[in-house]
């Protein structure tokens, strides 16, 4: 009896301290996490400017930014920016995939293409925006020139109108992400037993039809993640279009994100707009959460 | 035969699109060594010989290194504090059993929904209420609290760890933490760099919180730095200097992924294998 009873008291004390292992995470998370997300929506149901007193105001901010067409113009561009990317980004993976789980190619070299495909995408944001600034500059820039070689006379001004500065962005964030979504693909091809294709090549299906009823199929979900994490990511896109539109996403406004027009009320204007600042926050996020709670309903019904 | 030929011409489209990977840094490196002049008027693969100039150009506009070991000193401490205590709270969930454990659990997987840069307005406003501007220690201590790298730590030791080794070192009188630290951690290693490698990347790349959070030009991390050349006249006109400046960004990171390019890669094939 009292040996049983020493030894289940031992046992909770070990798992007592599991309460010692979790606080540092509990208390950096709730001071640098929590409660800045909380801050943010009290901020946002107020005018303040950073300093001062804070005026409460209700669902004000919240109807301004519904009623203001220049965020809604600086989501819609950030959506064409990001959809022509994720088209092209999920394109190549997908081609790429293809040619490397190919069984009768049996392609060599696919360490090595991987990791130059994914270079890019290491390198820091800001240098690849001075990069492809540079690069592409309308007068001097190396990639004119290049083109010239090549019989393109008339110089291209790509950052200077908007089609082509929201074009030259998307291209960018297609070589910087496609190795990326690459190396997720092909993860999930990995996965997929050999045993289907044999089967299948055995039975007489030809390379498009396994593919197209065993490859994709199976991909679905990785396929599904890649699109709506790139959503989420890219709602968020903020570093290359801030460095090479500047604040006002020039031109004309045409390479302003959402994030760049909250940026411009929180942090850069004079005075501030902090809750109004907040209230774009607000909104950009349960848009996510739209977008997170669709997810999990499509994956879910695929599982069933 | 057919079949040898498409697989010639897969092999020549795979290289050409490893060609448009590693040109635009190709033409980086080698208009850093021509001058502005030179760089202007004509396109050339040969270097030219501005090296040097273009060099005391960019330092004598600011000190990358400085940049460079700013960045250093805030992306270590952040990736060690990320690896050990995302280690120890994945421990605590997943080996033992306790009241709101399954309350943190959850709110750790919404967290992991939630975008940092929403709460960017109240994160500036903590850290200006808590007097941290131009500091360091906002940049490096919220890194102790990494819900996505718990979560899959959490997971990854789940499937690796063998109870019954816990039980052996309880009998053997070890203590909690030490079997943390002399047992658990260990085999969590491979799992933690993984978590480690993409969180110190993301953390060396950072720009945005940064650039808000710090003021004084000396201490700036090294994305905020090379984003200041959009701010400067002298040197924004001469493209051998930008050439110079972003080749020395970039060279560092270039050499490091030579070396663990096959490490940074798996931690990515794990993160998709995850879902």
């Amino acid at each position: 009896m009292a040996d049983s009873k020493t030894k289940t008291s031992k046992k909770k004390n070990y798992n007592n301290m599991a309460y010692v292992f979790v606080l540092p995470f509990i208390a950096v998370f709730l001071i640098f996490s929590v409660y800045p997300v909380l801050r943010t929506l009290q901020i946002s149901f107020a005018t303040y400017k950073g300093f001062g007193d804070m005026k409460f105001v209700g669902l004000k901010n919240y109807i301004r930014v519904l009623q203001d067409q220049y965020f809604w113009t600086a989501l819609l561009n950030t959506i064409k920016i990001w959809s022509v990317n994720i088209v092209l980004q999920l394109g190549i993976a997908f081609l790429l995939t293809i040619a490397f789980s190919d069984i009768k190619f049996k392609l060599k070299g696919l360490g090595f293409f991987r990791a130059v495909y994914y270079l890019p995408n290491i390198i820091a944001a800001t240098s690849v925006a001075f990069l492809f600034k540079t690069l592409l500059d309308w007068r001097y820039g190396t990639i004119n020139q290049i083109l010239a070689k090549f019989g393109v006379d008339s110089p291209i001004n790509w950052l200077g109108q908007p089609v082509t500065a929201q074009l030259s962005i998307s291209l960018i964030q297609t070589w910087m992400w496609f190795g990326n979504s690459f190396i997720m693909l092909m993860a999930g091809v990995q996965g997929i037993n050999k045993d289907y294709f044999e089967a299948a090549s055995i039975d007489g299906a030809g390379r498009w039809k396994s593919f197209y009823y065993i490859t994709l199929p199976l991909l679905r979900p990785i396929l599904l993640y890649v699109t709506i994490t790139s959503l989420i990511g890219g709602i968020q896109m903020f570093d290359l279009p801030f460095l090479i539109g500047t604040v006002n996403g020039e031109p004309l406004g045409a390479t302003q994100t959402a994030i760049m027009y909250l940026y411009k009320f929180g942090f850069a204007s004079r005075p501030k707009q902090v809750g109004y600042a907040s209230a774009i926050a607000y909104i950009l996020f349960l848009m996510i959460l739209i977008i997170s709670l669709i997810q999990f309903k499509v994956m879910n019904r695929k599982e069933d | 035969m057919a079949g040898k030929v498409k697989k010639v011409v897969l092999y020549l489209v795979l290289s050409l699109l490893a060609v448009v990977c590693m040109v635009p840094f190709l033409l980086m490196l080698v208009n850093a060594t021509r001058s502005g002049r030179e760089i202007m008027t004509s396109f050339t693969l040969i270097p030219g010989n501005s090296l040097k100039d273009n060099w005391n150009a960019v330092f004598g506009f600011f000190n990358l290194f400085q940049g460079l070991w700013n960045s250093f000193k805030v992306a270590v401490p952040a990736t060690i504090l990320t690896s050990y205590f995302s280690a120890l709270t994945a421990y605590a969930l997943a080996v033992y059993k306790f009241k709101g454990k399954n309350i943190i659990f959850y709110t750790i997987v919404i967290f992991m929904m939630i975008p940092g840069q929403l709460s960017l307005i109240g994160f500036y406003n903590l850290v200006s209420g808590l007097k941290m501007i131009d500091s360091y220690v906002p940049l490096i201590i919220p890194a102790i609290a990494a819900p996505g790298t718990v979560f899959f730590l959490k997971q990854y030791l789940e499937s690796v760890l063998p109870m019954s080794l816990l039980e052996a070192a309880r009998i053997d009188g070890a203590k909690e933490i030490t079997i943390f630290h002399k047992i658990v951690f260990p085999i969590m290693v491979p799992g933690v760099a993984t978590m480690a490698i993409g969180g110190f990347i993301g953390n060396w790349n950072s720009y945005l919180i940064p650039l808000l959070l710090l003021n004084t030009p000396r201490k700036f991390t090294l994305p905020v730095m090379i984003a200041s050349l959009n701010a400067s006249k002298d040197i924004g006109t001469n493209q051998g200097a930008i050439y110079m400046a972003l080749a020395v960004s970039i060279v560092p990171i270039l050499i490091v992924f030579c070396f663990c390019s096959k490490y940074i890669i798996s931690s990515i094939s794990a993160g998709s294998v995850k879902e």
